[in-house]
Formats: C-alpha cells, structure tokens, sequence
C-alpha cells in the first residue's frame, strides 16, 4: 500500500486531498463542483480510480458524477454528449433520475410517512446521502436517498432503480424525518456474505437484508429511545450510523441518536456500550481496520446543543469493543470548539498502522496516522464538511 | 424554426460547460415546455435540474423571467411573447434568491 487519497464532500464542493503511506503531507485538490453540496463521495472497493459522488442543491436536484481516473476528471455517466435519445425521442440524462418504483411488477405503492407534525405526507425523492459500491463490481453501487428508500445501478450510474421492498416496508407509516430529513444514509454490506446488506434511516432505525436488497426487516430489539412514545418500538428509532466489524461481521456497532450501542449476532438483539463515555450523543462511528474491537467515536453534548462536551474536541477510543473509552485529545483543540462532526464524515483507512479521519462543520479535516494517538489537521477552512471517505492506494 | 436565447443561472452554465447565453432552435409554438425541450434535448445533464423528472414540474426554487415579467406560475403551454419568439430578448432562467 503506497498511496492515500480522502474524499472530503462539503457544502460548497469535493476536495480530494491525497498523500503516501506515511501520511504526513497533503495535497490539496478543489473544488470540485464549487458551489454545490457535496452529500458524499466513495470510490469502488475493486477499482481505486472509480470514484463517484453525490452532488445536490436545494435549487437545481440532484446530479451524480463519476471519475474513472482518480478524481483527475469529472462526467455524468447518465449524460452523455450529444443528442442521444431514447426510445421516446426524449435526450439520454437519466444519472440523475431517481424515481420510486411503483410497478406491479417490482415496486410498491408510493405511501406515506409520517410528517414533523404527525401527519402522513407522500414520499418524495430529495436527494443522495449515501453511495455504497459494491465490493464486486465497480459498475454497480447502492444508493441510500431522502426520502428513504434504497436504489441501485447496475450500469456504473448511467441509470438507477430501486429496491422498493424497503421503501414498502409495512413499518413505513410510522417512519419520520429528523432534523435533516428523512433519510437512508448508511448503507453497510457484509464483507462475508455481499447478499448481507444493512441499511439505517433516520428515523425509522436499522433494517437487514438478507436477499441482496430484495426484502427488509427491522432488526432495532434492544434500541430504548425516549423520544419515541414507545421507546422500545420495532421502528422509529433515530439510528445515526453504524459499522461493521470487518474480521467478525456478524459484531457492529451503532451511534444512536443518543446511547452507542453493539450487537454480537447481526443485529439481532443491541446492548449499550456507552460506558464512561462523557455523552453517549453523536453521529459518525468507525471500527479500526485491523484490530476489529477498537472503535471510534465522537461525542457531543446533546441533541440541543450540537457541539463537543467543554468545548474540547475528543475522539474517544474503546480497544475492547465497549464500555471502556479513553480520550485522544493531542493535536485537536481543547478549549473554545464548538464543531459537530457529521454521521458520515469519519473513515477509517487500511494502512498499518491504521490511520483515521474526520471532517467538522468548521472545515477542518483532521487526520490521524497511528490508530488516534495523534491528530493534525490535513486542511483548516474548508466549507462545512459532509463526508469524509479514505482510499488506501495500491 | 426561431432561434431562442436562453440566459441560465452560474451552476447550470457549469454543469452544461457553457459560458454566455445558449442559443437554441425551438419550433413554433414557442412556449416554456417548448424551449426547456429543446434545452435539455441539446444540453441532457440538465435534465431534472430545471424541472422534474416525470412530471415536468417546475422545480420550486427556480423561476423563469420573459421581457422583465416572471412567468413561473403562467401555464409552461402558454405562448411566449414576441420578444422572446422573435430572439430581441432571452428567457431567463434564475435560481430564488435565498441561501449562502
């Protein structure tokens, strides 16, 4: 392994910012996309140089790129130049069609969730949070949406359909949107079993597939969340991420909206891993790459206040799977910090010693090269940061 | 055939890789589906940025100026007026103003 690259999505644009094995300089690359969100960004685990990236706006919906090259150059792989039409005569442009499949032969009826006001409000497609490609094939990725609901291409992103089987999950109805929306925005295949698929929407909480997408249960027993009338309700349950663990699959772990949490049989049944955690509020966890019991998270004062306990930006690190955490402190600041750290701006790379990284809504993307001991910023001032993937480069 | 301007807002002429106006070839009649048609038939990455996909729906936050006067809410098969069929002055698409 010789090479680094971390994909930073942010509200104004990609930076790609790539480095050796050592990882101690950087190179920085970006914008790309200025000016647009940039929900996330992942590269194909068999290809490093396919990259693809979820570029949205609240103004002009949602775009998907692609780079076959590393992040060099940039297309719509749904667009391409010239006027080439479709059977109807209407132009080629479908990366970005993201519709609901209501067929009778392979979809669901568009139903309804529930609204902020307890009302029920139809599904509509807002946008990408989530690419997931598989660890198969460059040319297919999952993608998790807002409105919740989990499509697929098999065709590189040229165009998506979806695995409406979760969508028209019977549990929808009592499905609702948190503060950012309501969206599928962790996607998680098991590395033993690539038909294992995880999903976690917020607020609805975590859902299995054991049928490659096909069909969706709940797997949330053990989940107490008191903002829901039943806390211990099938669904419902804000799940913000989860991660798996790469040795043992069957072993992930969770970040609630409030309580970290574990499960040892797939998801099965959770049991809270908190411990002595200084708030058990959060959003992004990783699992270290090699040593498959040392987890990461970041804690923050609460659901009101979205920043880290004492103004002191803390990694805390369990090496046995739970429970017990200690601080990684040297190198991020420890007075006057009041970032948060988005649910899917943290990432682990497989390097030895494993590094890790994260992005803050300050614009800082820190990076640590020895398992969390000591962090150093990659980059201060960037836009808000969204996403922060790695790639560990042949 | 009338050739129609069209003026579109910064991240579309990026997305589009355009600088300036886009100049377009549009069959009578000239209306809002007719130029957005030919648009995105000659520019397809700006399918589903404008309006939806499927419905044709306006997206909310983008409006459409003709001759200073915002038309978003005017029937997309009314005719446009002759300063616009005529190609004196550009249809306008601009992205509301709100946000950082």
């Amino acid at each position: 392994m010789t090479g680094t690259r971390v994909l930073a999505g942010t509200r104004k644009g990609l930076f790609v910012l790539t480095s050796n094995a050592k990882r101690k300089d950087w190179a920085v690359s970006g914008p790309h996309f200025a000016g647009w969100e940039i929900y996330h960004a992942k590269g194909s685990p068999v290809d490093p140089d396919r990259i693809y990236v979820s570029q949205t706006s609240s103004w002009f919906g949602q775009i998907i790129q692609r780079s076959d090259d590393g992040g060099k150059t940039w297309f719509q792989p749904g667009s391409p130049e010239g006027p080439q039409t479709d059977e109807m005569g209407m132009p080629k442009g479908e990366s970005n069609k993201f519709v609901y499949d209501t067929s009778g032969e392979t979809g669901r009826p568009l139903t309804t969730h529930q609204w902020y006001d307890g009302s029920q409000h139809p599904w509509e497609f807002a946008r990408v949070w989530h690419l997931e490609p598989s660890p198969d094939d460059p040319d297919t990725v999952y993608a998790g949406v807002e409105d919740a609901a989990l499509f697929k291409t098999a065709d590189g992103g040229a165009s998506w359909f979806e695995l409406a089987g979760l969508r028209g999950h019977e549990t929808g109805a009592n499905w609702a949107p948190g503060a950012g929306g309501m969206c599928l925005h962790t996607i998680v295949i098991d590395p033993r079993n690539h038909d294992r698929i995880y999903a976690a929407i917020s607020a609805a909480g975590t859902f299995r597939s054991d049928d490659g997408g096909a069909t969706w249960k709940p797997i949330n027993k053990g989940l107490h969340s008191q903002y829901i009338p039943d806390p211990t309700a099938e669904v419902g349950h804000c799940v913000h991420r989860i991660a798996i663990n790469p040795k043992n699959p069957d072993i992930l772990f969770m970040q609630k909206h409030w309580d970290v949490m574990r499960t040892d049989d797939g998801g099965e049944s959770w049991v809270e891993v908190s411990g002595n955690l200084p708030s058990d509020f959060g959003f992004p966890i990783a699992v270290h790459s090699h040593d498959p019991e040392t987890i990461y998270v970041v804690p923050i004062e609460s659901d009101s206040l979205h920043y880290p306990p004492e103004g002191k930006l803390r990694v805390y690190r369990s090496r046995s799977g739970g429970n017990e955490w200690e601080a990684l402190t040297e190198g991020l600041p420890q007075e006057h910090c009041y970032v948060n750290i988005l649910r899917d701006a943290m990432a682990v790379d497989e390097h030895d010693p494993c590094g890790i990284y994260f992005g803050t809504t300050g614009g800082q993307v820190y990076a640590s090269a020895d398992e969390g001991d000591r962090w150093a910023p990659i980059v201060r001032d960037l836009p808000p940061v969204l996403s922060v993937e790695v790639q560990t480069l042949p | 055939m009338a050739k129609i301007r069209v003026v579109l807002p910064h991240h579309l002429k990026t997305l589009a890789r355009v600088d300036g106006e886009v100049a377009l070839a549009v069959e009578a009649p000239i209306t809002v589906t007719s130029v957005l048609d030919a648009l995105e038939s000659a520019y397809p990455m700006l399918r589903g940025t404008i309006r939806e996909h499927e419905t044709l729906k306006r997206r909310p936050r983008v409006r459409f100026y003709v001759d200073q006067e915002d038309i978003s809410h005017d029937p997309p098969d009314r005719p446009l007026p002759e300063a616009i069929a005529s190609g004196r002055e550009p249809f306008i698409v601009i992205g509301a103003i709100s946000g950082g």
